[in-house]
């Protein structure tokens, strides 16, 4: 359910669009952020918003992949292994990572495609935060910055903390 | 001559690196002085200059802009002006730095672009990952309206302007501009048939230009110099500079921006610093994953849109992947194509079953496993997909992403036939141990 902060941020994204049904996206983010995934209870709650069904919003949802239909733990960490990076060494920092972290449920490791950050290859995102020109070592070392605190996330969905 | 940069786009960013991001250095460097002139003048005198131009649209098509805002059926309101910054082509990263870097530039190109085609709302939806473009930008598009360069009665003309901030979640197929209209509507992001095209009935079914990021950004550039002027960079029927995004194996990778009209060798040596640990240039793809690739004899063809387009391939999205003596060129086709197959929306048969297909061979041949009848079997998928092979695509989809899965397959057929060929010969070995991946150069191996 959405804190009554964000109920309110969500009724202010409603208002932008001319017509309502384009605040799915925006109010999809805006659930992620709060919960860390989505859940049945707030797509039940953004179709109740939206005047939608249940089916409009999951079908929709299901079509992006930034949407986490699971629990993700706390860092979403995205590796590209697209061909800039596949020829600088992006997938050894995917298999030393998915290795470093298999049995960690805070960090979820996924390989995605070309973050436009190909002039900093190979690269990678926490949480939609880009980190350029790795290595398997130098990757490991930002993921653990992030969890002693010493770095800040963005929240799951991108959002700021 | 050692090429330069021509910096139009780039200038505020080179000259102000620490804060060129800011309202305060933007309007130290001249931003929305040309807004403020082109409110002046009648909106049908600042599209006549985008024409004179010659303006051509950077997301990929390079279309010309003029003619395209031309096509809105005329006395039909409210129209919409969408900005397509969802950038996922892969290898192309310019209009990321453009957000991140110069919103004002781009906010600026938008107010005046939605003005000359008489629209009050304009929408500018920005790929899901790009979380830090979207934080600059909705903090520029705060401090525009709180200085009066968007909202009511912009800067006392009597024209309103409302920009809408809108995240994309994911899905390269966005890019595609139905596909994006369909997502900024909330639905699955899958390409509408056409006709009816988005000028006559776009988002919400009213007339709508879809423009790229930095065919906006360059709109304030040309109304502030004119069309004519502007007109005289670049060569032939490219006119002006484009940004080009350069990776994979040069020394000084990045975004670049050049009067188009320089060759690829000098983007590559003169700004890229040529290849690195002095290798060569075994192939190169020109603009693009979608772009069929050229090799080490093509470097001296210019970067002219139409002259790219006679060797079967295009400028594209400005993205120029470089490949040297060492790269597997079926490592790479398959990646690509790959890519392809993990983002076809599933809408047609063609796309959505063969890129699959497509990358399945592939593997196989990348893994020692492939037959000698492989190849042709690709282009066989491939011509159903896009008959005749050639470019621009024919296509059997609605829209062009599945042919562009072709592209990698066509550009190994035209350059690296014999060698395909001779590895679809499994060894024994290979066939016995299912190991085909040793020796493939690339460290921990190839994701399926
Ligand atoms: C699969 C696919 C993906 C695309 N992705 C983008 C993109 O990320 N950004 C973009 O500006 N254009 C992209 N395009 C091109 C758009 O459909 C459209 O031509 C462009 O946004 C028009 O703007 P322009 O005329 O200013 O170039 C894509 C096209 C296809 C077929
Ligand atoms: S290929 Fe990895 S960021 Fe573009």
């Amino acid at each position: 359910m959405f804190s009554s902060d964000n109920l309110q941020r969500a009724r202010e994204i409603i208002s932008r669009y001319p017509s309502s049904r384009s605040a799915l996206l925006p109010l999809l983010h805006l659930a992620q952020d709060q919960d860390g995934w989505i859940n049945d209870e707030a797509m039940t709650e953004i179709a109740g918003l939206l005047e939608l069904t249940r089916a409009d919003v999951y079908g929709t949802c299901s079509f992006y992949t930034m949407f986490k239909l699971e629990p993700v733990g706390t860092y979403v960490v995205s590796v590209c292994t697209n061909v800039t990076c596949l020829v600088t060494g992006g997938p050894a920092i995917l298999h030393h990572l998915e290795k470093t972290y298999a049995d960690d449920p805070d960090v979820f490791v996924e390989e995605v495609e070309c973050l436009a950050a190909c002039g900093g290859a190979p690269a990678l995102q926490v949480n939609y935060e880009y980190h350029e020109r790795l290595t398997p070592q130098s990757a490991e070392q930002i993921i653990d910055a992030y969890r002693s605190g010493q770095r800040t996330a963005r929240r799951i969905s991108g959002g700021p903390r | 001559m050692t090429l330069q940069e021509t910096r139009l786009l780039t200038k505020r960013m080179n000259d102000r690196p620490a804060d060129s991001w800011t309202m305060e250095a933007a309007l130290a460097t001249g931003a929305y002085e040309t807004l403020r002139t082109a409110l002046r003048m009648k909106p049908a005198d600042v599209q006549e200059e985008v024409k004179t131009s010659g303006l051509r649209g950077r997301g990929g098509a390079g279309f010309p802009t003029g003619t395209k805002w031309s096509f809105l059926p005329a006395g039909l309101y409210p129209r919409y002006l969408v900005v397509n910054a969802d950038e996922g082509e892969p290898s192309t990263f310019k209009d990321r730095e453009l957000m991140e870097r110069d919103p004002h530039q781009l906010i600026e190109g938008v107010a005046i672009s939605a003005y000359a085609i008489e629209s009050n709302t304009a929408f500018i939806y920005v790929r899901g990952e790009m979380a830090h473009a979207h934080d600059v930008l909705e903090r520029a598009l705060a401090d525009a309206r709180a200085q009066g360069f968007l909202g009511q009665n912009i800067l006392g003309s009597g024209y309103d302007l409302d920009i809408v901030l809108h995240r994309g979640a994911g899905a390269y197929i966005c890019g595609e501009e139905t596909a994006l209209l369909e997502s900024l509507e909330g639905r699955r992001g899958m390409p509408r048939i056409r006709p009816p095209f988005p000028a006559i009935a776009g988002l919400y079914a009213k007339p709508t230009v879809v423009n790229n990021v930095e065919t906006m950004a360059t709109v304030p550039h040309i109304v502030g110099m004119g069309g004519a002027e502007y007109a005289k960079l670049g060569v032939n029927r490219s006119t002006g500079t484009r940004i080009f995004s350069l990776s994979g194996h040069v020394n000084r990778p990045g975004n670049y921006e050049v009067e188009l009209g320089a060759t690829f060798r000098d983007l590559i040596d003169d700004l890229g610093g040529g290849v690195t640990n002095g290798g060569t240039v075994k192939f190169f793809i020109p603009g693009g994953a979608s772009s069929q690739w050229l090799v080490n004899e093509h470097l001296d063809v210019p970067l002219d849109m139409d002259e790219v387009g006679k060797l079967g391939v295009m400028l594209g999205s400005g993205a120029v992947m470089v490949f040297d003596q060492d790269t597997d060129p079926l490592a790479v086709a398959w990646r690509l194509v790959k890519f392809f197959a993990h983002e076809s929306c599933g809408k047609c048969t063609p796309c959505r079953e063969g890129t699959g297909w497509e990358e399945k061979i592939l593997y196989r041949i990348l893994h020692g496993q492939g037959r000698p009848s492989d190849l042709d079997l690709l282009l066989d998928i491939g011509d159903n997909i896009s008959p005749g092979l050639n470019a621009p695509f024919s296509q059997t989809t609605i829209c062009p992403l599945g042919p562009s899965s072709v592209s990698p397959i066509v550009s190994l057929n035209k350059y690296f036939r014999d060698d395909i060929i001779a590895r679809c010969t499994p060894s024994l070995v290979t066939m016995l141990t299912g190991n085909g991946l040793a020796g493939n150069g690339l460290d921990g191996g190839l994701h399926r």
